[in-house]
């Protein structure tokens, strides 16, 4: 099993949810964050103060899949979310050590 | 039908004793003609002396854009000033800016009711000649004695006496309330109702008289014995001016910010600022065209300037912006539109319109300048601007009233008062720049000084600054114990 942290721009949210949703995937977490990359930040001017900030909005998909899907989700996941264009985020891929459903005390790959 | 017949009946006879008891008091004096009544309404009509046959009657149409117009200055405070500020501090201290306009408005009435508008709009300093008539009002209204609902013919022919006090009252609230803007986010509020109680006292009562007072040293227009005789239709000394210059004296006495120039101290809400900039907008028509104290064609004059100079304003600073730094932004658009107003306000019901484009253009790049760069070389935390919109803005519009001002839109400006004291050879042949200027002087020198000596007054006895634990966490939790959102 494989949990996937993807770091998309808000905007192609809902382009990576329906191409996941397309190849199978059931369920997904998302959270609104911020951060920074090579894109680094923009400058905010307010009359005569400069701000600049170094944080940009983004939003943060986490998946849990099988070892089998893993690989067409992460495919799946840089076809919707890619703009070509600096600031289009990173994927995280990690192993899974265990899943439990809490409604059943399910575990492993049944309870994904 | 029959309760119907009944009440009919009873306001008949309500208006027939009437009758009676009006003709027991006309038989006193001769009934006035009919050429005397028929000069009454013309007077009516055109805001003019009623005369003896409608002595003490207020004008209902008159009176109605004055309640209107009372009411659209309290809404320039509450909540058009306290959002536009509002929105432009940091989310910890938005309350903190609610608290010390509402603080503002309910603590000034107060001072108003009990001598604010005696001190003001009296005139018993002058009997007798003497030179305190001519910097403070009297003693005859206090508590708002002798204030009814017949016109006050010393200001107004045809608006009650009580909604003239009301309306002015406006002003008064929302003077000290700019100065809020200069001092956000780090000033004590028990120091700020203290400073405002003494500034009140000390300088705006005195400056108002001085200006609008018809004994008062400055009133050009009103003051056939007026020794400047400048002119400020709606408060470009009074109120702008007067909150500017002391807004930058006190921030420069209260010190920068915990982090200023450090860290990012963005308006947390852009949108509330914009809602309150369309809120002043609106309520300026009360502020400008109101000052005409009647529905008549001068306030109809004030009200096209209004709306022209603020237009032009509102779209010459975020162009300026565009064009410099490549982005108009709404702060440039909401700036603008504040700037041009506070430029027009002492000229508006002296000047056409092709004066109050000049003055739009001058207020969308003036005080532009100021803003972002004046302020930006001298270092001072004026944290929302209020001297480089207020006084910057106040300053110029004071002067250039001097070179536009024209009796064309205003034959006030060559009435018997004008003509007796000067003012209007001044107005037809040029030098009333001049005037203006020496009123501007004694006004800058009046709020310096005044705000020097109460300002130290205020940090010697109970300190000026919040504690800087409290300022780091923001006012509204430490200072008023609630919080501006809770998500």
């Amino acid at each position: 099993m494989k949990l996937i942290t993807a770091i998309i721009k808000p905007f192609k949210l809902e382009e990576v949810k329906d191409a996941l949703a397309a190849i199978g995937v059931e369920g997904m977490t998302v959270t609104e964050v911020k951060g920074f990359g090579r894109q680094k930040g923009h400058t905010e001017i307010y009359r005569g103060s400069e701000y600049t900030v170094d944080f940009l909005p983004k939003v943060k998909v986490e998946l849990a899949v099988i070892d089998d899907l893993a690989g067409k989700a992460i495919d799946a996941i840089v076809k919707s979310a890619k703009t070509g264009k600096i600031g289009d985020g990173k994927i995280f891929v990690q192993p899974l050590e265990e899943i439990i459903r809490i409604r059943t005390d399910e575990r492993g790959e049944t309870a994904i | 039908m029959l309760r119907n017949y009944f009440s009919l009946r009873s306001i008949l006879l309500t208006l027939g004793v009437a009758a009676v008891a009006c003709c027991a008091i006309a038989a006193d004096a001769p009934a006035p003609s009919a050429e005397e009544r028929l000069a009454a309404l013309e007077a009516y009509v055109t805001n003019g002396d009623p005369g003896k046959a409608l002595t003490g009657v207020a004008g209902p149409g008159h009176n109605a854009w004055m309640m209107t117009s009372t009411a659209l200055v309290l809404f320039m405070t509450l909540p058009g000033l306290a959002l536009f500020y509002g929105g432009l501090v940091r989310s910890k201290n938005v309350l903190s800016v609610l608290a010390q306009c509402l603080g503002i408005a309910g603590f000034v009435t107060i001072l108003w009711w009990a001598f604010g508008y005696s001190l003001v709009f009296g005139k018993s300093f002058a009997e007798g000649g003497g030179f305190l008539g001519s910097v403070l009002g009297g003693t005859e209204f206090l508590f708002l004695r002798n204030v009814g609902s017949a016109p006050n013919t010393d200001y107004a022919f045809w608006t009650s006496h009580n909604v003239f006090a009301m309306y002015q009252m406006m002003f008064a609230i929302i003077t000290p309330a700019l100065i809020v803007g200069a001092i956000a986010e780090r000033m004590k509020f028990s120091a700020i109702l203290v400073f405002v109680g003494l500034w009140m006292v000390f300088i705006y009562f005195p400056l108002a008289h001085m200006v609008w007072g018809v004994t008062g040293l400055m009133n050009g227009v009103w003051n056939a014995d007026a020794s400047i005789r400048a002119i400020d239709f709606a408060g470009g000394t009074v109120v702008h001016m007067s909150s500017g210059w002391s807004a930058l004296i006190l921030c420069l006495i209260l010190g920068p910010r915990i982090g200023f120039m450090k860290e990012k101290m963005a308006p947390h809400s852009m949108v509330l600022c914009m809602v309150g900039t369309g809120m002043l907008w609106v309520g300026w028509y009360g502020f400008n065209a109101g000052s005409a104290l009647a529905a008549d064609g001068i306030a109809a004059n004030a009200f096209m300037t209004t709306t022209i100079a603020a237009a032009v304003a509102s779209f010459v600073w975020p162009m300026i912006e565009w064009i410099t730094r490549g982005h108009p932004s709404i702060l440039g658009f909401c700036s603008g539109a504040v700037a041009g107003l506070v430029v027009i306000t002492p000229a508006t019901g002296f000047v056409d319109v092709s004066g109050a484009v000049i003055i739009g253009i001058l207020a969308g790049a003036v005080p532009y300048f100021a803003c972002t760069k004046l302020k930006g070389w001298l270092k001072y935390d004026d944290a929302l601007d209020t001297f480089g919109v207020h006084a910057v803005g106040g300053t110029m519009g004071a002067l250039v009233t001097g070179f536009l001002a024209t009796s064309s839109v205003n034959a006030n400006l060559t009435g018997s008062y004008a003509t007796k004291n000067g003012l209007a050879g001044l107005v037809t042949n040029g030098g009333l720049w001049i005037e203006q200027l020496k009123a501007m002087g004694l006004t800058v020198a009046m709020a310096i000084i005044g705000t020097i000596a109460i300002a130290y007054f205020v940090k010697a006895t109970i300190g000026l600054r919040a504690a800087p634990d409290v300022e780091r966490q923001g006012l509204d939790l430490s200072e008023h114990g609630e919080e501006g959102y809770i998500y």
